[in-house]
Protein backbone atom coordinates (compact mmCIF):
# COMPACT_ATOMS: atom_id res chain seq x y z
CA UNK A 1 0.00 0.00 0.00
CA UNK A 2 0.87 3.61 -0.31
CA UNK A 3 2.65 5.14 3.33
CA UNK A 4 3.31 8.60 1.25
CA UNK A 5 0.94 11.11 2.83
CA UNK A 6 -0.95 11.25 5.64
CA UNK A 7 -4.71 11.44 4.27
CA UNK A 8 -3.81 8.23 1.90
CA UNK A 9 -2.86 6.48 4.92
CA UNK A 10 -5.75 8.06 6.93
CA UNK A 11 -8.09 6.73 4.44
CA UNK A 12 -6.91 3.40 4.48
CA UNK A 13 -7.27 3.29 8.40
CA UNK A 14 -11.37 4.72 8.04
CA UNK A 15 -11.99 2.11 4.75
CA UNK A 16 -10.74 -0.57 7.09
CA UNK A 17 -7.98 -1.64 4.02
CA UNK A 18 -5.76 -1.49 7.12
CA UNK A 19 -5.89 -1.37 11.27
CA UNK A 20 -3.56 0.52 13.06
CA UNK A 21 -1.84 -2.14 14.20
CA UNK A 22 -0.97 -3.05 10.69
CA UNK A 23 0.35 0.04 10.21
CA UNK A 24 2.25 0.16 12.74
CA UNK A 25 3.79 -2.96 12.09
CA UNK A 26 4.70 -1.93 8.81
CA UNK A 27 6.93 0.71 10.49
CA UNK A 28 8.09 -1.27 13.10
CA UNK A 29 9.45 -3.69 10.67
CA UNK A 30 11.06 -1.20 8.80
CA UNK A 31 12.44 0.48 12.19
CA UNK A 32 14.55 -3.24 12.58
CA UNK A 33 16.34 -2.87 9.28
CA UNK A 34 17.41 0.09 9.22
CA UNK A 35 17.03 2.26 12.83
CA UNK A 36 20.04 1.08 14.18
CA UNK A 37 22.38 1.41 11.46
CA UNK A 38 20.87 5.17 11.61
CA UNK A 39 21.09 6.03 15.36
CA UNK A 40 18.28 8.15 14.92
CA UNK A 41 16.25 7.06 17.96
CA UNK A 42 17.15 7.11 21.70
CA UNK A 43 14.42 5.16 22.62
CA UNK A 44 11.71 3.60 21.26
CA UNK A 45 8.61 3.19 23.25
CA UNK A 46 6.46 0.18 22.43
CA UNK A 47 4.39 0.10 25.53
CA UNK A 48 2.89 3.71 24.96
CA UNK A 49 2.27 2.38 21.20
CA UNK A 50 0.43 -0.12 22.44
CA UNK A 51 -1.79 1.83 24.66
CA UNK A 52 -2.50 4.46 21.52
CA UNK A 53 -3.01 1.63 18.81
CA UNK A 54 -5.73 0.26 21.18
CA UNK A 55 -7.24 3.54 21.62
CA UNK A 56 -7.20 5.22 18.26
CA UNK A 57 -8.43 1.89 16.70
CA UNK A 58 -11.41 2.41 19.13
CA UNK A 59 -12.27 5.94 17.99
CA UNK A 60 -11.97 4.72 14.36
CA UNK A 61 -14.16 2.20 14.72
CA UNK A 62 -16.59 4.14 16.92
CA UNK A 63 -16.78 6.59 13.75
CA UNK A 64 -14.81 9.67 16.43
CA UNK A 65 -11.53 9.58 14.47
CA UNK A 66 -9.90 12.25 13.26
CA UNK A 67 -7.55 12.78 10.17
CA UNK A 68 -4.10 12.20 12.44
CA UNK A 69 -6.26 9.26 14.38
CA UNK A 70 -3.59 6.23 14.21
CA UNK A 71 -0.75 8.00 12.41
CA UNK A 72 2.77 7.35 14.02
CA UNK A 73 4.89 9.68 14.74
CA UNK A 74 8.18 9.90 16.64
CA UNK A 75 9.12 13.17 19.11
CA UNK A 76 12.14 14.80 19.23
CA UNK A 77 13.92 13.88 22.35
CA UNK A 78 13.56 17.24 24.10
CA UNK A 79 9.43 16.97 24.30
CA UNK A 80 8.95 16.10 27.91
CA UNK A 81 7.11 12.30 27.15
CA UNK A 82 5.19 11.23 30.85
CA UNK A 83 6.55 8.40 32.24
CA UNK A 84 9.17 8.06 29.02
CA UNK A 85 12.81 9.31 29.16
CA UNK A 86 13.57 12.62 27.76
CA UNK A 87 17.27 12.37 27.18
CA UNK A 88 17.64 15.55 25.18
CA UNK A 89 20.87 13.55 24.19
CA UNK A 90 22.66 14.70 27.52
CA UNK A 91 24.35 12.58 30.06
CA UNK A 92 22.98 14.99 32.51
CA UNK A 93 19.27 13.93 31.87
CA UNK A 94 20.30 10.17 30.68
CA UNK A 95 17.78 8.76 32.94
CA UNK A 96 15.15 11.76 33.50
CA UNK A 97 11.65 10.86 33.49
CA UNK A 98 9.16 13.55 32.92
CA UNK A 99 6.28 13.42 35.44
CA UNK A 100 4.18 15.03 32.07
CA UNK A 101 3.32 15.60 29.08
CA UNK A 102 4.63 18.34 27.15
CA UNK A 103 1.40 20.85 25.43
CA UNK A 104 2.47 19.72 22.14
CA UNK A 105 2.63 16.40 22.73
CA UNK A 106 -0.26 16.53 24.43
CA UNK A 107 -2.07 18.36 21.50
CA UNK A 108 -1.47 15.81 18.74
CA UNK A 109 -1.84 12.44 21.68
CA UNK A 110 -5.42 13.74 21.68
CA UNK A 111 -5.85 13.38 18.03
CA UNK A 112 -5.12 9.87 18.45
CA UNK A 113 -1.53 9.90 16.99
CA UNK A 114 1.00 6.46 17.81
CA UNK A 115 4.58 7.59 19.43
CA UNK A 116 7.00 5.07 17.81
CA UNK A 117 10.19 6.67 19.24
CA UNK A 118 12.21 9.66 20.73
CA UNK A 119 14.26 11.10 18.11
CA UNK A 120 18.13 11.47 18.99
CA UNK A 121 19.53 14.98 18.36
CA UNK A 122 22.51 17.47 19.37
CA UNK A 123 22.67 17.71 22.78
CA UNK A 124 20.66 19.89 24.26
CA UNK A 125 19.48 20.98 20.70
CA UNK A 126 23.12 22.55 20.13
CA UNK A 127 24.33 21.68 17.25
CA UNK A 128 24.52 21.72 13.31
CA UNK A 129 25.62 18.41 12.49
CA UNK A 130 24.22 16.01 15.41
CA UNK A 131 27.60 14.86 16.18
CA UNK A 132 27.16 16.72 19.64
CA UNK A 133 24.57 13.87 20.60
CA UNK A 134 26.07 11.83 23.68
CA UNK A 135 23.87 8.85 22.30
CA UNK A 136 26.51 9.19 18.97
CA UNK A 137 25.76 11.19 15.62
CA UNK A 138 22.83 10.06 13.88
CA UNK A 139 24.18 9.13 10.03
CA UNK A 140 22.27 10.71 6.98
CA UNK A 141 20.55 8.42 5.07
CA UNK A 142 22.01 9.55 1.92
CA UNK A 143 25.61 9.12 2.64
CA UNK A 144 26.01 6.85 6.04
CA UNK A 145 29.85 8.82 6.10
CA UNK A 146 28.12 12.23 6.55
CA UNK A 147 26.03 14.66 9.02
CA UNK A 148 21.78 14.57 8.48
CA UNK A 149 21.93 18.24 9.73
CA UNK A 150 21.54 19.30 13.00
CA UNK A 151 20.48 19.89 15.98
CA UNK A 152 17.12 17.52 14.96
CA UNK A 153 18.78 15.68 12.56
CA UNK A 154 17.12 12.37 14.45
CA UNK A 155 14.03 13.23 13.10
CA UNK A 156 15.11 14.63 9.55
CA UNK A 157 16.40 11.75 9.11
CA UNK A 158 14.12 9.08 9.99
CA UNK A 159 11.36 10.93 8.20
CA UNK A 160 13.88 10.61 5.04
CA UNK A 161 14.52 6.99 5.35
CA UNK A 162 10.51 6.89 5.58
CA UNK A 163 10.49 5.08 9.33
CA UNK A 164 8.01 7.13 10.40
CA UNK A 165 5.64 9.43 8.22
CA UNK A 166 5.94 12.20 10.83
CA UNK A 167 8.55 13.75 13.29
CA UNK A 168 8.26 16.62 15.52
CA UNK A 169 11.35 18.94 16.03
CA UNK A 170 12.48 21.82 17.46
CA UNK A 171 14.22 24.94 16.32
CA UNK A 172 16.16 27.90 17.79
CA UNK A 173 18.58 29.04 15.12
CA UNK A 174 17.64 26.59 11.85
CA UNK A 175 17.52 23.39 13.82
CA UNK A 176 14.74 22.45 12.02
CA UNK A 177 15.69 23.58 8.34
CA UNK A 178 19.18 23.11 8.14
CA UNK A 179 18.35 19.03 8.84
CA UNK A 180 15.57 18.70 6.30
CA UNK A 181 17.15 20.43 3.84
CA UNK A 182 20.52 17.94 4.07
CA UNK A 183 17.64 15.16 4.75
CA UNK A 184 15.72 16.34 1.85
CA UNK A 185 12.33 16.87 4.02
CA UNK A 186 9.84 19.05 4.35
CA UNK A 187 10.43 21.21 7.54
CA UNK A 188 8.77 23.61 9.11
CA UNK A 189 9.34 25.94 12.46
CA UNK A 190 6.05 28.17 13.17
CA UNK A 191 6.28 32.02 14.00
CA UNK A 192 7.58 32.46 17.86
CA UNK A 193 4.72 31.65 20.56
CA UNK A 194 2.74 29.53 17.87
CA UNK A 195 3.43 26.26 19.80
CA UNK A 196 3.86 26.05 22.90
CA UNK A 197 7.17 25.84 24.76
CA UNK A 198 5.62 24.18 27.95
CA UNK A 199 7.42 20.70 28.49
CA UNK A 200 9.98 21.16 25.46
CA UNK A 201 13.66 21.37 27.51
CA UNK A 202 14.52 24.73 27.12
CA UNK A 203 17.68 25.83 25.10
CA UNK A 204 17.26 29.53 24.21
CA UNK A 205 14.25 31.05 25.37
CA UNK A 206 13.33 33.79 23.08
CA UNK A 207 14.58 31.83 20.03
CA UNK A 208 13.34 28.16 20.78
CA UNK A 209 10.33 27.34 19.03
CA UNK A 210 8.73 23.80 17.99
CA UNK A 211 7.90 22.20 14.43
CA UNK A 212 7.48 19.56 12.63
CA UNK A 213 9.18 17.34 9.79
CA UNK A 214 7.24 15.52 6.78
CA UNK A 215 8.00 14.63 3.57
CA UNK A 216 5.13 16.78 1.77
CA UNK A 217 3.89 20.70 2.94
CA UNK A 218 0.45 19.25 3.02
CA UNK A 219 1.26 16.78 5.64
CA UNK A 220 3.01 19.63 7.76
CA UNK A 221 0.31 21.70 7.59
CA UNK A 222 -2.18 18.90 9.02
CA UNK A 223 0.04 18.50 11.90
CA UNK A 224 1.13 22.15 12.51
CA UNK A 225 -2.60 22.83 12.65
CA UNK A 226 -3.29 20.44 15.78
CA UNK A 227 0.05 20.74 17.20
CA UNK A 228 -0.37 24.90 17.41
CA UNK A 229 -2.72 27.02 20.08
CA UNK A 230 -2.04 29.50 22.58
CA UNK A 231 -1.56 27.43 25.79
CA UNK A 232 -1.57 29.73 29.65
CA UNK A 233 0.73 27.61 30.64
CA UNK A 234 4.05 28.82 28.35
CA UNK A 235 4.25 32.90 29.36
CA UNK A 236 5.47 33.51 25.83
CA UNK A 237 2.40 31.90 24.26
CA UNK A 238 1.34 34.03 21.38
CA UNK A 239 -2.64 35.13 22.55
CA UNK A 240 -3.74 34.55 18.81
CA UNK A 241 -6.91 32.50 17.31
CA UNK A 242 -6.29 28.56 16.20
CA UNK A 243 -5.64 28.11 12.91
CA UNK A 244 -6.36 25.85 9.92
CA UNK A 245 -3.41 26.56 8.13
CA UNK A 246 -4.49 24.54 5.23
CA UNK A 247 -6.79 27.48 5.13
CA UNK A 248 -4.65 29.52 1.53
CA UNK A 249 -3.61 25.17 0.44
CA UNK A 250 -5.24 25.07 -2.48
CA UNK A 251 -4.90 28.97 -3.86
CA UNK A 252 -2.82 29.60 -7.09
CA UNK A 253 0.39 31.51 -6.47
CA UNK A 254 -0.29 33.86 -9.17
CA UNK A 255 0.65 37.01 -8.44
CA UNK A 256 2.18 36.54 -5.33
CA UNK A 257 5.25 38.66 -4.38
CA UNK A 258 8.33 36.30 -3.55
CA UNK A 259 11.48 38.17 -2.27
CA UNK A 260 14.94 37.14 -3.57
CA UNK A 261 18.12 37.72 -1.51
CA UNK A 262 21.05 38.13 -4.66
CA UNK A 263 23.52 38.51 -1.71
CA UNK A 264 22.72 35.35 -0.18
CA UNK A 265 22.60 33.61 -3.48
CA UNK A 266 25.76 34.75 -4.40
CA UNK A 267 27.33 33.70 -1.24
CA UNK A 268 26.54 29.42 -2.72
CA UNK A 269 28.91 27.53 -4.38
CA UNK A 270 27.92 27.68 -8.04
CA UNK A 271 26.58 23.77 -8.40
CA UNK A 272 23.64 24.94 -5.06
CA UNK A 273 23.53 28.01 -6.67
CA UNK A 274 22.06 26.41 -9.77
CA UNK A 275 19.87 23.84 -8.22
CA UNK A 276 18.58 26.99 -5.76
CA UNK A 277 17.88 29.61 -8.56
CA UNK A 278 15.84 26.40 -11.06
CA UNK A 279 13.64 26.32 -7.76
CA UNK A 280 12.82 30.15 -7.75
CA UNK A 281 12.44 30.31 -11.15
CA UNK A 282 9.85 27.24 -10.93
CA UNK A 283 7.63 29.70 -8.50
CA UNK A 284 7.51 31.83 -11.57
CA UNK A 285 6.77 29.87 -14.00
CA UNK A 286 3.85 29.11 -11.09
CA UNK A 287 3.02 32.12 -11.29
CA UNK A 288 4.94 34.16 -8.47
CA UNK A 289 6.77 37.44 -9.46
CA UNK A 290 9.81 37.73 -8.12
CA UNK A 291 11.26 40.81 -5.96
CA UNK A 292 15.15 41.48 -5.43
CA UNK A 293 14.94 42.24 -1.92
CA UNK A 294 17.71 43.89 0.47
CA UNK A 295 18.47 42.34 4.36
CA UNK A 296 21.22 44.95 4.81
CA UNK A 297 22.20 43.81 8.49
CA UNK A 298 21.47 40.23 8.36
CA UNK A 299 25.31 39.51 8.34
CA UNK A 300 25.38 40.21 11.89
CA UNK A 301 23.05 37.81 12.58
CA UNK A 302 25.10 34.87 13.26
CA UNK A 303 27.41 37.12 15.55
CA UNK A 304 24.38 38.28 17.35
CA UNK A 305 22.51 35.04 17.89
CA UNK A 306 25.79 33.14 19.50
CA UNK A 307 25.49 36.08 21.85
CA UNK A 308 22.03 35.88 22.71
CA UNK A 309 21.31 32.00 22.40
CA UNK A 310 24.63 31.73 24.92
CA UNK A 311 23.60 33.96 27.50
CA UNK A 312 20.26 32.12 27.73
CA UNK A 313 21.76 28.67 27.38
CA UNK A 314 24.00 29.66 30.29
CA UNK A 315 21.16 31.24 32.31
CA UNK A 316 18.72 28.29 30.89
CA UNK A 317 21.25 25.41 32.38
CA UNK A 318 22.10 26.86 35.53
CA UNK A 319 19.13 24.46 36.76
CA UNK A 320 21.14 21.64 36.05
CA UNK A 321 22.51 21.55 39.67
CA UNK A 322 22.84 17.61 40.61
CA UNK A 323 20.37 17.56 42.73
CA UNK A 324 16.77 17.98 41.62
CA UNK A 325 16.89 15.83 38.66
CA UNK A 326 19.32 14.67 36.45
CA UNK A 327 22.78 13.40 37.32
CA UNK A 328 24.42 13.87 39.93
CA UNK A 329 28.11 12.70 40.69
CA UNK A 330 29.41 10.12 42.98
CA UNK A 331 30.63 10.85 46.43
CA UNK A 332 30.84 14.80 46.62
CA UNK A 333 33.21 16.33 48.84
CA UNK A 334 30.72 19.88 49.76
CA UNK A 335 27.70 21.12 48.00
CA UNK A 336 30.33 22.84 45.60
CA UNK A 337 31.91 20.12 44.55
CA UNK A 338 28.70 18.72 43.57
CA UNK A 339 27.30 21.27 41.67
CA UNK A 340 30.76 21.84 39.90
CA UNK A 341 31.03 17.98 38.72
CA UNK A 342 27.82 16.61 38.36
CA UNK A 343 27.64 19.53 35.51
CA UNK A 344 31.39 18.90 34.34
CA UNK A 345 30.06 15.32 33.77
CA UNK A 346 26.91 15.62 32.89
CA UNK A 347 27.17 18.26 30.17
CA UNK A 348 29.56 17.59 26.90
CA UNK A 349 32.17 19.79 24.81
CA UNK A 350 29.84 21.90 22.71
CA UNK A 351 26.91 22.64 25.37
CA UNK A 352 29.89 23.53 27.78
CA UNK A 353 31.42 25.79 25.52
CA UNK A 354 28.08 28.05 25.11
CA UNK A 355 27.75 28.00 28.68
CA UNK A 356 30.75 29.87 29.23
CA UNK A 357 30.28 31.74 26.06
CA UNK A 358 27.04 32.98 27.85
CA UNK A 359 28.35 33.05 31.24
CA UNK A 360 30.98 35.50 29.71
CA UNK A 361 28.83 37.50 28.00
CA UNK A 362 26.70 38.35 30.77
CA UNK A 363 29.38 38.71 33.56
CA UNK A 364 30.07 42.00 35.26
CA UNK A 365 31.08 44.91 33.06
CA UNK A 366 30.09 42.73 29.60
CA UNK A 367 26.03 42.56 29.45
CA UNK A 368 25.89 46.08 27.92
CA UNK A 369 28.43 45.81 25.27
CA UNK A 370 27.41 41.94 24.64
CA UNK A 371 23.74 41.16 25.47
CA UNK A 372 22.37 44.21 25.11
CA UNK A 373 24.20 45.29 22.02
CA UNK A 374 23.03 41.57 20.32
CA UNK A 375 19.43 42.76 21.20
CA UNK A 376 19.58 45.78 19.47
CA UNK A 377 21.34 44.03 16.60
CA UNK A 378 18.17 41.66 16.59
CA UNK A 379 16.28 44.82 16.63
CA UNK A 380 17.54 46.03 13.68
CA UNK A 381 17.45 42.73 11.79
CA UNK A 382 14.02 42.61 12.54
CA UNK A 383 13.10 45.84 11.17
CA UNK A 384 15.35 44.82 8.10
CA UNK A 385 12.82 42.05 7.46
CA UNK A 386 9.45 44.41 8.02
CA UNK A 387 10.96 46.56 5.39
CA UNK A 388 10.88 43.74 2.91
CA UNK A 389 7.63 42.92 3.60
CA UNK A 390 6.08 45.92 2.78
CA UNK A 391 7.15 44.62 -0.98
CA UNK A 392 6.57 41.04 -0.79
CA UNK A 393 4.63 38.12 0.75
CA UNK A 394 7.11 35.98 1.74
CA UNK A 395 10.90 35.02 1.10
CA UNK A 396 12.48 32.76 -0.98
CA UNK A 397 15.96 31.71 -0.20
CA UNK A 398 19.17 29.06 0.34
CA UNK A 399 18.82 27.13 3.60
CA UNK A 400 22.09 25.82 4.17
CA UNK A 401 25.60 27.12 2.50
CA UNK A 402 26.58 23.61 1.82
CA UNK A 403 25.21 19.78 0.89
CA UNK A 404 25.73 17.52 3.63
CA UNK A 405 29.59 17.19 5.23
CA UNK A 406 31.20 14.29 6.37
CA UNK A 407 31.60 13.65 9.80
CA UNK A 408 34.79 15.31 11.23
CA UNK A 409 34.57 17.92 8.44
CA UNK A 410 34.38 20.89 10.76
CA UNK A 411 36.71 20.90 13.84
CA UNK A 412 36.38 24.46 14.87
CA UNK A 413 33.04 26.37 16.54
CA UNK A 414 32.78 29.04 14.27
CA UNK A 415 32.77 27.10 10.84
CA UNK A 416 29.74 24.76 12.49
CA UNK A 417 28.07 28.00 13.32
CA UNK A 418 28.51 29.74 10.09
CA UNK A 419 26.36 26.45 8.73
CA UNK A 420 23.80 28.36 9.90
CA UNK A 421 24.21 32.22 8.16
CA UNK A 422 21.03 31.81 5.77
CA UNK A 423 18.39 30.51 8.59
CA UNK A 424 19.59 32.65 11.87
CA UNK A 425 18.18 35.90 10.75
CA UNK A 426 14.57 34.70 10.56
CA UNK A 427 15.08 32.97 13.66
CA UNK A 428 16.47 36.13 15.58
CA UNK A 429 13.13 37.81 14.44
CA UNK A 430 10.94 35.04 15.49
CA UNK A 431 9.17 34.56 11.74
CA UNK A 432 7.83 31.21 9.90
CA UNK A 433 10.00 29.38 7.85
CA UNK A 434 10.44 26.04 6.54
CA UNK A 435 12.92 24.29 3.86
CA UNK A 436 11.40 22.17 1.44
CA UNK A 437 13.24 19.49 -1.14
CA UNK A 438 14.21 21.09 -4.41
CA UNK A 439 16.74 18.23 -6.00
CA UNK A 440 20.20 16.55 -5.57
CA UNK A 441 23.34 18.52 -6.30
CA UNK A 442 26.14 15.29 -6.17
CA UNK A 443 23.21 13.06 -5.33
CA UNK A 444 22.35 14.91 -2.07
CA UNK A 445 19.65 16.82 -1.04
CA UNK A 446 19.29 20.88 -1.38
CA UNK A 447 16.39 22.46 0.29
CA UNK A 448 14.87 26.38 -0.13
CA UNK A 449 14.02 28.05 2.42
CA UNK A 450 10.11 30.08 2.77
CA UNK A 451 10.51 32.90 5.20
CA UNK A 452 6.86 34.48 5.53
CA UNK A 453 5.20 37.73 7.60
CA UNK A 454 4.60 36.67 11.12
CA UNK A 455 1.70 34.46 11.58
CA UNK A 456 1.63 33.64 8.05
CA UNK A 457 2.24 30.23 7.91
CA UNK A 458 -0.64 29.17 5.49
CA UNK A 459 1.05 31.22 2.94
CA UNK A 460 4.36 29.83 3.17
CA UNK A 461 2.76 26.49 3.14
CA UNK A 462 0.50 27.17 0.51
CA UNK A 463 3.91 28.31 -1.76
CA UNK A 464 5.27 24.90 -1.19
CA UNK A 465 2.39 22.59 -1.20
CA UNK A 466 2.12 24.34 -5.01
CA UNK A 467 5.31 23.66 -5.95
CA UNK A 468 5.08 19.94 -4.75
CA UNK A 469 1.94 19.59 -6.81
CA UNK A 470 3.78 20.66 -9.33
CA UNK A 471 7.69 18.88 -8.90
CA UNK A 472 8.47 15.64 -7.41
CA UNK A 473 12.21 16.66 -5.38
CA UNK A 474 9.82 16.08 -2.06
CA UNK A 475 9.06 12.48 -3.36
CA UNK A 476 12.85 11.84 -3.64
CA UNK A 477 14.31 8.35 -1.80
CA UNK A 478 17.65 7.63 -0.90
CA UNK A 479 18.78 4.68 -2.05
CA UNK A 480 18.29 1.51 -0.23
CA UNK A 481 15.43 3.35 1.34
CA UNK A 482 12.37 2.19 -0.61
CA UNK A 483 9.46 1.92 1.37
CA UNK B 1 44.14 36.43 22.33
CA UNK B 2 40.60 38.04 24.11
CA UNK B 3 40.11 35.26 26.11
CA UNK B 4 43.30 34.54 28.09
CA UNK B 5 44.21 31.50 30.48
CA UNK B 6 42.96 33.41 33.40
CA UNK B 7 39.52 34.44 32.13
CA UNK B 8 39.09 30.89 31.39
CA UNK B 9 39.19 29.73 34.37
CA UNK B 10 37.35 32.75 36.22
CA UNK B 11 34.28 31.95 33.77
CA UNK B 12 34.51 27.80 34.68
CA UNK B 13 33.98 29.31 38.51
CA UNK B 14 30.92 31.16 37.62
CA UNK B 15 29.62 28.62 35.42
CA UNK B 16 29.95 26.02 37.64
CA UNK B 17 32.13 24.10 35.42
CA UNK B 18 35.69 22.59 36.03
CA UNK B 19 38.12 22.79 33.49
CA UNK B 20 41.24 21.19 34.09
CA UNK B 21 45.19 22.46 33.20
CA UNK B 22 45.56 19.92 30.47
CA UNK B 23 42.22 21.40 28.50
CA UNK B 24 42.89 24.77 29.20
CA UNK B 25 44.68 26.32 25.95
CA UNK B 26 42.34 24.42 23.62
CA UNK B 27 39.25 25.95 25.64
CA UNK B 28 41.05 29.27 25.31
CA UNK B 29 41.88 29.27 21.90
CA UNK B 30 38.04 27.70 21.01
CA UNK B 31 36.25 31.07 23.05
CA UNK B 32 38.82 33.38 21.52
CA UNK B 33 37.22 32.18 18.24
CA UNK B 34 34.19 32.73 18.93
CA UNK B 35 34.65 36.00 21.03
CA UNK B 36 36.14 37.39 17.89
CA UNK B 37 33.05 36.14 15.36
CA UNK B 38 30.78 37.85 18.18
CA UNK B 39 32.50 41.07 18.20
CA UNK B 40 31.65 41.99 14.71
CA UNK B 41 27.81 42.92 16.58
CA UNK B 42 30.01 46.23 17.16
CA UNK B 43 30.48 46.92 13.26
CA UNK B 44 26.96 49.00 13.77
CA UNK B 45 25.98 52.16 15.59
CA UNK B 46 22.97 50.90 17.57
CA UNK B 47 22.97 54.24 20.12
CA UNK B 48 18.90 54.81 19.20
CA UNK B 49 17.82 51.39 19.05
CA UNK B 50 16.34 49.73 21.34
CA UNK B 51 16.91 46.19 22.32
CA UNK B 52 14.09 43.36 21.09
CA UNK B 53 14.33 41.01 23.87
CA UNK B 54 10.94 38.91 22.23
CA UNK B 55 10.51 39.20 18.67
CA UNK B 56 6.84 39.84 19.07
CA UNK B 57 7.87 42.86 21.79
CA UNK B 58 5.34 40.93 23.79
CA UNK B 59 5.13 41.59 27.50
CA UNK B 60 5.80 38.77 30.03
CA UNK B 61 1.62 37.46 30.47
CA UNK B 62 0.87 36.90 34.42
CA UNK B 63 -1.12 34.34 35.99
CA UNK B 64 -3.87 34.70 38.02
CA UNK B 65 -2.33 34.33 41.48
CA UNK B 66 -4.80 31.38 42.77
CA UNK B 67 -4.19 28.12 43.72
CA UNK B 68 -4.62 24.99 41.06
CA UNK B 69 -2.28 22.36 41.73
CA UNK B 70 -2.16 19.94 43.95
CA UNK B 71 1.26 19.09 46.14
CA UNK B 72 3.66 16.77 43.34
CA UNK B 73 6.02 16.34 45.90
CA UNK B 74 6.69 12.80 46.13
CA UNK B 75 6.75 12.73 42.31
CA UNK B 76 9.63 15.76 41.95
CA UNK B 77 11.31 13.95 44.99
CA UNK B 78 11.69 10.70 43.45
CA UNK B 79 13.57 12.25 40.35
CA UNK B 80 16.18 13.12 42.51
CA UNK B 81 19.66 11.15 43.13
CA UNK B 82 18.96 11.62 46.92
CA UNK B 83 16.14 12.43 48.49
CA UNK B 84 14.66 11.79 52.47
CA UNK B 85 10.51 11.51 52.53
CA UNK B 86 10.32 15.94 52.59
CA UNK B 87 13.94 16.67 51.70
CA UNK B 88 16.46 17.07 49.21
CA UNK B 89 20.05 15.48 50.30
CA UNK B 90 22.96 17.30 49.98
CA UNK B 91 26.22 17.31 51.65
CA UNK B 92 26.75 19.12 54.94
CA UNK B 93 26.69 23.00 54.36
CA UNK B 94 27.00 24.01 57.73
CA UNK B 95 28.76 21.97 60.74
Amino acid sequence: MNLHGIKQISAALHSKDISVQELHDIYTNRHAIHAEQLNCFINTTPELAKKQIKSSQALIDSNQANILTGIPIVHKDLFCTKDIKTTCASHMLENFVAPYDATIVENLNQAGMVTLAKANMDEFAMGSSNENSYFGAVKNPWDHNRVPGGSSGGSAALVAAGLSPIATGSDTGGSIRQPAALCGVTGIKPTYGRASRYGMVAFASSLDQAGVFARSAEDCTLILSQMCGFDPKDSTSAQVDNENFAINQNQSIKGLKVGVISEWMDLLPENIKLTTQQAINKLKDLGAELVEIELPTAHLAVSAYYVIASAECSSNLSRFDGIRYGQQCSNPKDLNDLYVRSRTEGFGEEVKRRIMVGTWALSAGFYDAYYRKAQKIRRLISEDFKNAFKNVDCIASPVSPEIAFEFNAKKDPVSMYQADVFTIPSSLAGLPCMSMPIGLVDNLPVGLQLIGKNLSESTILNVAHQYQQDTNFHNLVAEGYHE
Amino acid sequence: MLINRKEVEQIAVLAKLRVSESEIDAIATSLDSVVEMINHINEVNTDHVKPMANPMDAVQRLRVDVVKETSKKEQLLSMASNADDDYYLVPTVVE
